[in-house]
């Protein structure tokens, strides 16, 4: 049987499903293992997670600089289509041959856009930028953030007042289109990788720790952007309640994690994180009094090393127990934090002025087309076909894992492009 | 490239509001001699474009120069087939957005810049790419479950994969492997693993060729190209194209734990409990009786500067594991576990709660303070548990020691000293020479035979480690990174991991390695200059053989003859430049990027004379993290110093001396060079570009001397992708320096 070809007579291309590191890695590589590829991502520009990171571990390296490699590497390539603001919607057929229909949302800007910025400068409307986690605010017309790719600006059409085109009007090279109207379309692939990554666990839906309750408890995803350049607060760690500098930062591990009442099972990253975290706050407040409550320390690998080190460094005070209560000191907006000290067998209550909840990975699978099989948790998981789970949407894991596991369900993806060329 | 030019001017975007581009034009019609000089408002719109496409077509230009935004954006609109991409000067985020408007000096900026690019154009020759035959076949060396899976997921791709194991069969370590612990939901099933159906697959399969009880004797050559020298009974060579080195790994060496009672009858390791348990039922050693109790101690001779410094990451999960071995046979065992942290990640945290919640599993953090052995046989364990409250003392029927992983690799760096000192006894040397060589193979001669590539390298036989014996990727976002093109580690050899993770890594190791032989195919780079077919071309009548090229190429791709004349193995190289940046002779250029070309670009900057008072700074800008760096103030319209001329470079460590002597005796005032973190924790994406940058300095040194110029004229700051807003301040206070240096003498000369 010949291969299965798309109209104009080509092996039909990977779907890659999420343009997080994951998918970006997945859709790269097999580009350049002379592949075809469709990216749909749901938000106006590639990078996912990482691209909010101030820094990965275990190097201290900012995320940018990987990302503009690969970027480039997206540039260079004829083989990658990359469709942002776009959706999987539906999924039918078999290896070698799916149907996928794809919806494609309105970034009511052109590619015309030359992110000169004068639309920005005249939008009126101010919104939760949900980059920063809601902790600064954005024009409703803006580049998702610095380093965005596709280089080009998006409206948040929701948080644009009633009949505005101010946008439109000040934009010089006609890139504004406020008539966009969503378009559904049918693309046949031979293979999909669901990349679509993982988003923090909903720290609010913790009763115990104070998450939205008191304004000084954030959570570690929070922090990286507290700690980012590009952040809310131009990469300066400060108490969200008064902008002052936190003296004393606990760090709560597990938070909603290897709970059966939250996530069952361990997010494996939060650990190097949280000691990630406190390497910031050591290199910005040489003073600052550091304490983790966690359960295990788990830094597998190679990472124990950046544990020992890091532990050494920050003179972090590690306490093994759970976080039993956190309590609101109404004037200062300090924090009471009682807790269980296994080790010494007692109860202790500490006061901090910033709580960092180390909250875990929650797999963005929910919303997928039927067919495309999860575990208990989520978390899709290995069939014999065409679909192939990549990344923290497969297991929850950090970079470096995210991208060596896209590397190999490349691979498995190319061999359903091939299983259409044999008999 | 020596055809008409034109040069494209935007005025869009506020460039035309800060810079006169009737300045510009003029400059590029008379001085720069453009066929051809157009002005638009819109350059990346249809109609700018169209434009450009029009002279294109009509033969009025033959390369257009595209003056307007970064060279980093709007590639997919200025991209003008055939071709490479246009050359562009970037007037926007480098030009207008950071300098003062309709100033002097901002104009002389982007004169220069068009200046240079102009120059840069001149100086591109053809593109001559590379076109041997490739081999599609793929050495998959080491049969256990990482090795079997690369080859089966690299047949089920279509390509050839000859898969090679020192045994006489395959399987590896899981092969003597009862059963695997949970990987799969609900993750609370012991599973099979499914070795034998896949080694019966392997062996079945008719695009893989199995050969057990053989070596990798030798292996020679290049991606696409490497001759494999394989040892059997004879000895038989092989041309592949590309290679996964899947050796994995072996048991801690549990002699060196006699503090953890091993050398003790009935105190066991975990690997042993293994073969016990695959074997059959598990009985004391000492006298065969049953066991009643047993305590688990993890983490030995892991975690420990003094033995393995790191954490293994099964050994928490095999524990449980293998709990149920001794749960299986006695339902009333007592069983110990003594750990630091319990390591289950994931959904393993399922199989942890399972087994944690069984009653007669005892789980404690603490460590051990002694293992002794009582007269009736029993186990006496001593240890620090803070949990229960300081000290106990546990008896058992057995202890087992959870040990870790050790790759199954060579020391590269310590073969070659090894390999240097055996060459330099041979060569007749002084005294001296013979001391110190005898030192080296009195300490490494031990290592001889470890070898398990055996590559026929100048810089060593086997992939470069990791500071744990790894030869892993010392980068977070290119984890298959590698330093030896087209071989690329994978299962526990590149890092522990439990077989499942194995498996996964074997397919990414064959991705990249089926990935190297299409790029090869194609006479193209592999990452991270992806598609880049130049290749340095070597003017070997004037080399001196000082060897600096062989000895800096981070990738091994230059070997040399017995005199020492280097020898390119183009398909090796990853077209960082760094041997060009090396070159006390300036014989190394690619078709695109030469020491000429940015000896040229500098010689094409104005230098006004001092009476001026108009200093000039030359930056060298690493493209990859400096460059759009500085893109990324200018798009924050950071303003700063105006007396700057960027150059960026493919890597800091491409940096040729001679550009800095050049630019100083022209009279420029000062060179700063932006190039990426070194040290341990190296950002450079060509390992030890910025690092060998910062190195040559040390000659600039001499230079500056000889010129009799300050030395604080050249200077290389560290500058991270991300340290945007650092710049300003960065290039001011530098410019403020040299300012106050006064002028470099040699301006006129």
């Amino acid at each position: 049987m010949p291969a299965a070809e798309s109209g104009n007579g080509k092996p039909l291309p990977i779907l890659v499903v999420g343009g997080g590191i994951a998918g970006l890695t997945c859709a790269i590589e097999a580009a350049e293992a002379g592949n075809r590829v469709v990216v749909v991502e749901k938000s106006p520009c590639l990078g996912g997670r990482v691209a909010g990171f101030h820094q990965y571990f275990p190097k201290l390296c900012p995320p940018p600089c990987g990302l503009e490699i690969n970027f480039r590497r997206i540039r260079n390539n004829s083989l990658i289509a990359v469709h942002t603001l776009a959706e999987l919607k539906d999924l039918c057929g078999k290896p070698g041959d799916y149907e996928a229909i794809i919806r494609f949302n309105p970034r009511y800007v052109t590619a015309q856009c030359t992110m000169c910025g004068e639309c920005s400068r005249v939008c009126p409307s101010e919104t939760p930028d949900p980059f920063d986690y809601g902790m600064s605010s954005a024009r409703a017309i803006r580049l998702p953030h610095r380093f965005a790719y596709p280089a080009q600006y998006a409206i948040d059409r929701e948080a644009c007042m009633d009949g505005c085109h101010a946008c439109a009007d000040a934009c010089r090279y006609g890139a504004v289109d406020l008539a966009q109207k969503p378009v559904l379309e049918k693309m046949r692939v031979a293979s999909v990788v669901v990349a679509t990554g993982w988003a923090p666990y909903d720290a609010a839906r913790i009763d115990n720790l104070g998450f939205r309750r008191f304004s000084n408890v954030i959570t570690n995803v929070m922090l990286e952007r507290l700690a980012a350049a590009d952040g809310p607060t131009g990469g300066r760690i400060l108490r969200p309640s008064d902008g002052k500098v936190p003296r004393a930062v606990a760090f709560i591990q597990c938070a909603g994690s290897r709970d059966e009442n939250h996530l069952p099972y361990c997010s494996g990253v939060c650990c190097t994180a949280s000691l990630k975290h406190a390497a910031y706050i050591r290199s910005q407040y040489p003073d600052a009094k550091i304490t983790m409550f966690y359960i295990d320390l788990r830094t597998p690998g190679e990472l124990d090393h950046f544990a020992a080190k890091t532990v050494a460094d920050t003179g972090i005070e590690l306490i093994k127990g759970k976080v039993a209560r956190v309590q609101e000191h109404p004037g200062s907006r300090d924090l009471l934090v009682t807790a269980e000290d296994v080790l010494r067998g007692r109860k202790i209550t500490r006061e901090y002025d910033l709580l960092v909840l180390a909250v875990g990975m929650v797999p963005q699978t929910a919303d997928l087309p039927m067919g495309i099989r999860t575990d208990q948790f989520g978390f899709v998981t290995e069939a014999a076909s065409g679909i192939h789970g990549a990344g923290c949407a497969r297991f929850p894991a950090d970079t470096a894992a995210s991208v060596r596991d896209g590397t190999g369900m490349t691979l498995r993806a190319m061999q359903s492009v091939s299983a259409g060329r044999e008999s | 490239m020596t055809g008409r030019m034109g040069v494209y001017l935007c005025s869009g975007c506020g460039i035309g509001d800060a810079v006169s581009l009737e300045g510009l034009a003029k400059l590029a019609t008379t001085e720069l001699k453009a066929a051809v000089c157009r002005t638009h408002p819109f350059l990346c719109g249809d109609e700018g474009l169209a434009l450009i496409r029009e002279d294109l077509a009509s033969g009025a230009i033959e390369a257009p120069v595209i003056a307007a935004c970064s060279p980093r954006v709007k590639t997919d609109r200025f991209c003008f087939p055939p071709g490479e991409a246009p050359e562009r000067v970037n007037l926007r985020e480098q030009v207008a957005w950071c300098h003062a408007p309709n100033d002097d000096d901002t104009q002389m900026l982007a004169e220069d810049s068009l200046r240079m690019a102009v120059a840069r154009l001149g100086k591109l020759s053809p593109s001559q790419p590379l076109a041997e035959a490739v081999s599609r076949k793929i050495l998959v060396v080491g049969g256990g479950i990482t090795g079997i899976t690369a080859a089966l997921e690299g047949a089920a791709a279509g390509y050839e994969v000859l898969l090679v194991e020192k045994e006489a069969q395959l399987g590896g370590f899981l092969g003597g492997v009862k059963k695997l612990y949970p990987t799969g939901t609900p993750y609370t099933q012991e599973e099979q693993g499914g070795l034998a159906e896949k080694i019966r697959a392997v062996s079945a399969n008719p695009r893989v060729t199995v050969l057990c009880s053989t070596r990798v004797v030798q292996t020679e050559g290049q991606p696409g190209m490497f001759d494999v020298t394989l040892e059997n009974r004879h000895c038989s060579t092989h041309r592949v194209g590309a290679i996964v080195m899947a050796t994995g790994w072996r048991a801690y060496d549990p002699t060196r734990l006699g503090a953890l009672g091993y050398g003790l009858p009935d105190v066991v390791t975990n690997v042993e409990i293994e073969k016990m348990a695959a074997a059959g039922t598990i009985v004391r050693p000492s006298d065969g009786r049953a066991v009643r109790s047993v305590l688990f101690l993890q983490c030995a001779g892991s975690r420990d500067p003094e033995h393995l410094n790191y954490c293994s990451s099964v050994c928490c999960m095999t524990t449980l594991k293998q709990i149920g071995y001794f749960r299986e046979q006695d339902a009333d065992c007592q069983v110990f576990v003594l750990y630091r942290d319990m390591v289950t990640p994931g959904p393993y945290e399922m199989y942890y709660q399972k087994v944690q919640n069984h009653p007669l599993n005892f789980f404690m953090k603490g460590g051990v303070t002694g293992v002794r052995r009582d007269d009736e046989g029993r186990l006496l364990v001593s240890a620090d548990s803070s949990l229960i409250g300081a000290r106990i003392e546990l008896v058992v029927d057995l202890v087992v020691l959870a040990t870790g992983m050790v790759p199954n690799s060579a020391d590269n760096e310590a073969l070659l000293s090894l390999r240097e000192a055996k060459k330099s006894l041979e060569r007749n040397p002084t005294d001296k020479q013979r001391q110190e060589a005898v030192a080296v193979v009195e300490q490494l001669g031990s290592l001889e035979g470890s070898q398990v590539l055996n590559l026929a390298y100048r810089q060593g036989p086997d992939l470069p480690i990791l500071r744990d014996g790894f030869p892993d990727s010392h980068f977070v976002c290119f984890p298959y990174e590698t330093r030896r093109t087209g071989i690329y580690a994978a299962g526990a050899v590149r890092a522990p991991m439990d077989a499942a993770l194995a498996g996964g890594d074997a397919a990414g190791a064959m991705l990249k390695a089926i990935q190297s032989i299409q790029l090869a195919t194609r006479g193209q780079a592999v990452h991270p200059r992806v598609g880049d077919d130049s290749y340095p071309i070597f003017s070997l009548q004037r080399c001196t053989q000082c060897k600096r090229c062989t000895v800096e190429c981070p990738f091994g791709a230059i070997d040399e003859d017995e005199k020492g004349t280097p020898k390119l193995n183009p398909y090796r190289c990853r077209r960082c430049g760094i041997c060009m940046g090396a070159c006390p002779e300036r014989i190394i250029s690619f078709h695109n990027y030469s020491v000429d070309m940015i000896a040229a670009m500098v010689k094409a900057i104005e230098v006004p004379d001092e009476t001026e008072e108009k200093p000039r700074v030359l930056i060298f800008a690493c493209e990859n993290d400096a460059y759009p760096a500085l893109d990324q103030a200018g798009a924050r319209r950071a303003t700063y110093d105006a007396s700057v001329r960027i150059v960026p470079l493919r890597c800091l460590g491409s940096m040729n001396i001679v550009w800095i002597a050049d630019a100083l005796s022209r009279g420029m005032d000062g060179v700063l060079l932006l190039g990426c973190r070194f040290g341990d924790d190296y950002q450079c994406h060509f390992i030890r570009g910025s690092e060998l940058a910062n190195r040559r300095l040390e000659n600039v040194k001499d230079t500056l001397e000889r010129l009799q110029l300050e030395p604080e004229r050249v200077q290389m700051v560290q500058l991270a992708i991300d340290n945007y807003d650092s710049i300003p301040a960065l290039i001011d206070d530098f410019a403020a320096r040299i300012r106050a240096l006064g002028p470099n003498p040699y301006k006129g000369f």
